[in-house]
């Protein structure tokens, strides 16, 4: 960019100010009649919106903006600066504070604001925030009454209370609305019991805690608190919690609390009892939500304590040395073969079982299922569908499909972009969609399948397709392609061209997509992760985006074929079939030998002659084949013999030798040696 | 040469032909015998090949090939010096291996112009140790990936 020499610059200016909104709008939250407050604020916001702007940091711009135009009216009088305005003021703040962070990662600064900035605008408009909260929110809200009333503390949370007031902390009952385009729930939970954590006990939490972290609620909780701040210390606290909506702090009257029980409890004591043994044993869901700090943290124990973090060259190194043990194990199966001992043989074989499992726990420790990728989107769907008012409904296939770690943690941004622009410009407006005969609600697919050593997803659109003519317009005018060529191109080739760098094909260009960046940035994404990107398209049926990822470092299967001497790994993927034919059968076309295979000329390529390979083995009448394709095109790779199936660990050539022709990398085989892997792509012209 | 601080420099001294060769023993890994090799083709006519070594795909080139000395079969004596630069590891494959010395830094001399029809860009320097000669390699220079690739351009076209 050609502003990067001030960016630094920027992103250090930006954080100020962004301090400074902060520490001015909490001032501000605390005296809310002080408009020179409010004045700050809006100088240090109309500083770092007229800095992105200058930028094109447009998303931030637009955030700026709009929370400009609320101060303006706090500042004229028109707004009242409530609770709920500046849940959504802060929010907007936690906002900007992450794209300034993006920014300043190396990022674009693109984030979705729209939510907010909707939100900003109401305000603006001077309309009630209500409607914008859930049912589940209000819901919670009339049964927090009840809760916080009614004596649902069980004996040992009313000691507790008891005894905390007595050494002068007071409880609270804290109710947290989340804002309800929130992604990571269970996320922003943990986020807020921390919080709440640092300056109070929590006793209590609505509902439980087992249930918040596994997201089994709307978007609103409750916790029951001990502390010694100040309700206004605990609900600033929790509102610097990003994606929080709102916050209620309620102080409890405990001596109420213990009386109200009291006069009701002469008859159920025993009952009680039995149920609060309940409560510690079994995790029942209604008894489960009376759960003492202690029992709190037993139950959240278990689940931090499934996963451990490890880095990833650790288990590269774990593999390496895995691998070691495996060639030994070959050769002390060579050993106990000969000296024939059979106590020897028994020791070995048992050996071999336990390694073998090894092997499948070491690789399966680097694959995840794309779930995790996956978990995301409804969320995202759902609000951009709401945003774009369009019906959408997502379907998810094949989420267990497992990928390699490494790939797995790449794949989210493209498949985001994948899917925005799929919502964007794939699916046609309910009414369009109606006027073409087709139901209200669009389809949105996502798959994901293995296929050989490759895992495929696919993120599919039951809209309208893509538009031929408007693509080559486009691509005409940005110079993607000439006339001349235009022309030729058959319809695959100009839905291509949307992977080219500036082309968006949207009329309008909207929040969600159509920047013209986007489809390029995928393929180049998917590309650097030695995939694949393709995109197909039915006119008034739909599109469909594919991309094709390597499993990297997991096995793959091969065949292993020997050439003379030479032994290499043909990819399982590539091979249609295997034959052996004779020598007469072959024919010449051009200079080039072929074959007549089930109907098909298919160009033989001799691997001998291809890879130079010294030869060492007499000719005879019949030659091996393998049947090799990419897409459409199919070659048969003349070798001497075929040695079998085998799953092996794909290896990199190292960083000396780079970009081998037709070899895609090396494995080792059982007895120690190095074999080549061949790269049916490179071998087929396409 | 005139850094002036770290008086000796250990190197690990090796044969080619009759001639001894030097490589700072921080940049080498390992010395291993020489065995399986699997040919890599399309490659320049140095690379010899790929080895196992230990689990990792390591290539080696045969350095007499690299400096265009006339070629010998391998011996019991043949050694493969694994060394570790630009982050890359590669295997020099030598007639043989047995020596580390220390020898002072004041002892190097800049290379001649030519030292045994060795282009003067992949020598560090020369050092005279009594009656012996020892050539220091500019290991980033011999194995500069660059190079490779335009080499291995070459031999596409041919």
């Amino acid at each position: 960019m050609e502003n990067s020499q001030y960016l630094d610059m920027f992103i250090d200016e930006s954080n100020e100010h962004l301090q400074a909104v902060n520490d001015n709008l909490l001032e501000l939250e605390k005296n809310p009649q002080d408009l020179t407050i409010v004045n700050e604020v809006f100088r240090s916001a109309h500083t770092l919106k007229g800095m992105a702007a200058t930028m094109g940091f447009e998303d931030l711009a637009n955030l700026t903006h709009q929370m400009e135009n609320v101060l303006d009216g706090i500042r004229n009088e028109a707004i009242a600066a409530t609770d709920a305005v500046m849940d959504v003021v802060f929010a907007a703040v936690d906002h900007m504070e992450e794209i300034v962070q993006n920014i300043a990662d190396g990022g674009e600064g693109e984030k979705d604001v729209a939510a907010v900035v909707n939100q900003l605008a109401r305000i603006e408009k001077g309309e009630s925030l209500q409607p914008e909260q859930t049912d589940g929110a209000a819901e919670a809200e009339y049964g927090d009454k009840d809760e916080t009333e009614g004596a649902e503390f069980d004996e040992f949370e009313r000691t507790v209370l008891v005894q905390s007031q007595e050494q002068g902390y007071d409880a609270y009952h804290v109710s947290v609305d989340l804002n309800s385009d929130v992604i990571l729930k269970a996320a922003r939970v943990y986020m807020v019991f921390e919080v709440l954590e640092q300056i109070a006990e929590v006793i209590k939490s609505s509902p439980s805690v087992e249930k918040l972290e596994n997201e089994e609620f709307e978007f609103s909780f409750q916790v029951t608190v001990l502390t010694k701040e100040t309700e206004q210390e605990i609900e600033n606290r929790i509102c610097k919690v990003s994606e929080v909506e709102k916050v209620a702090v309620k102080k409890l009257d405990v001596a109420a609390i213990v009386a109200a029980h009291d006069a009701e409890d002469g008859t159920s004591l025993s009952e009680e009892a039995a149920e609060a043994e309940t409560a510690a044993s079994v995790a029942e869901p209604e008894t489960a939500q009376l759960e003492s700090s202690g029992e709190r943290d037993e139950k959240a124990a278990p689940s931090g304590n499934k996963t451990i973090r490890v880095n990833i060259e650790r288990l590269d190194s774990l593999m390496n040395l895995f691998e070691e043990l495996v060639i030994d194990r070959g050769r002390l199966e060579q050993i106990s073969n000969d000296l024939n001992s059979a106590e020897l043989t028994e020791t070995v074989e048992h050996m071999s079982r336990i390694s073998g499992d090894l092997q499948s726990i070491i690789l399966n420790m680097r694959m995840v299922p794309v779930e995790q990728v996956f978990n995301r989107f409804p969320r995202m769907v759902r609000g951009l569908a709401k945003e774009l008012d369009k019906k959408i409904q997502l379907e998810i296939i094949g989420a267990e499909t497992e990928l390699d770690r490494t790939v797995i943690d790449e794949i989210g941004d493209p498949l985001v972009h994948l899917l925005r622009n799929s919502i964007d410009h794939g699916l046609e407006s309910p009414i369009e969609r109606i006027n073409a005969g087709k139901p209200e609600e669009g389809l949105i697919t996502l798959k994901a399948y293995h296929s050989g050593n490759h895992v495929f997803i696919e993120v599919a659109d039951d809209g309208g397709g893509i538009d031929r003519e408007k693509v080559l317009a486009k691509a005409l005018k940005s110079g993607a392609v000439t006339e001349e060529n235009s022309r030729s191109m058959t319809d695959k080739q100009v839905y291509e061209l949307l992977f080219s760098s500036g082309l968006s094909t949207a009329e309008e260009i909207s929040d969600i997509s159509g920047r013209g960046v986007g489809l390029d940035v995928v393929k180049n994404k998917i590309e650097s992760l030695g995939g694949h990107a393709s995109v197909d398209s039915v006119p008034g049926q739909g599109t469909t985006f594919s991309i094709q990822l390597p499993l990297t470092l997991s096995i793959i299967s091969v065949m292993l074929v020997e050439v003379q001497k030479e032994i290499y790994a043909v990819p399982l993927s590539s091979i249609i079939e295997t034959a052996i034919i004779k020598k007469d059968e072959i024919m010449s076309a051009h200079n080039q030998k072929v074959i007549d295979f089930r109907g098909s000329i298919v160009p033989l390529i001799d691997l001998t002659e291809f890879f130079a390979v010294p030869k060492e083995l007499a000719e005879d009448d019949y030659c091996s084949i393998v049947i090799v394709r990419k897409g459409e095109k199919m070659a048969a790779l003349v070798v001497n013999s075929f040695i079998g199936q085998q799953e092996i660990v794909l290896k990199s050539l190292g960083n000396y030798l780079t970009d081998v022709f037709a070899i895609s990398g090396a494995t080792i085989l059982g007895n120690g040696r190095v074999a080549l892997i061949i790269d049916c792509n490179a071998l087929i012209k396409s | 040469m005139n850094e002036g601080i770290a008086a000796d420099v250990k190197v690990i001294v090796f044969l080619l032909k009759d001639e001894e060769y030097g490589v700072e023993v921080e940049q080498v890994r390992s010395i291993e015998r020489l065995e399986h090799v699997t040919r890599v083709p399309s490659t320049p006519d140095f690379v010899e090949g790929v080895i196992n070594l230990r689990g990792v795909v390591t290539p080696i080139i045969d350095l007499r090939k690299r400096f265009g000395i006339e070629e010998a079969p391998h011996s019991e004596s043949t050694r493969v010096i694994i060394v570790t630069v630009n982050q890359m590891d590669v295997g020099l494959v030598v007639d043989s291996a047995n020596d580390v010395i220390d020898i002072a830094r004041d002892a190097v001399e800049p290379p001649p112009e030519v030292v045994g029809g060795l282009e003067a860009e992949y020598i560090r320097g020369v050092a005279k140790l009594e009656k012996r000669l020892l050539i220091l390699l500019n290991l980033e220079k011999v194995l500069n990936p660059n190079e490779l690739q335009e080499l291995q351009e070459i031999e596409g076209t041919v």
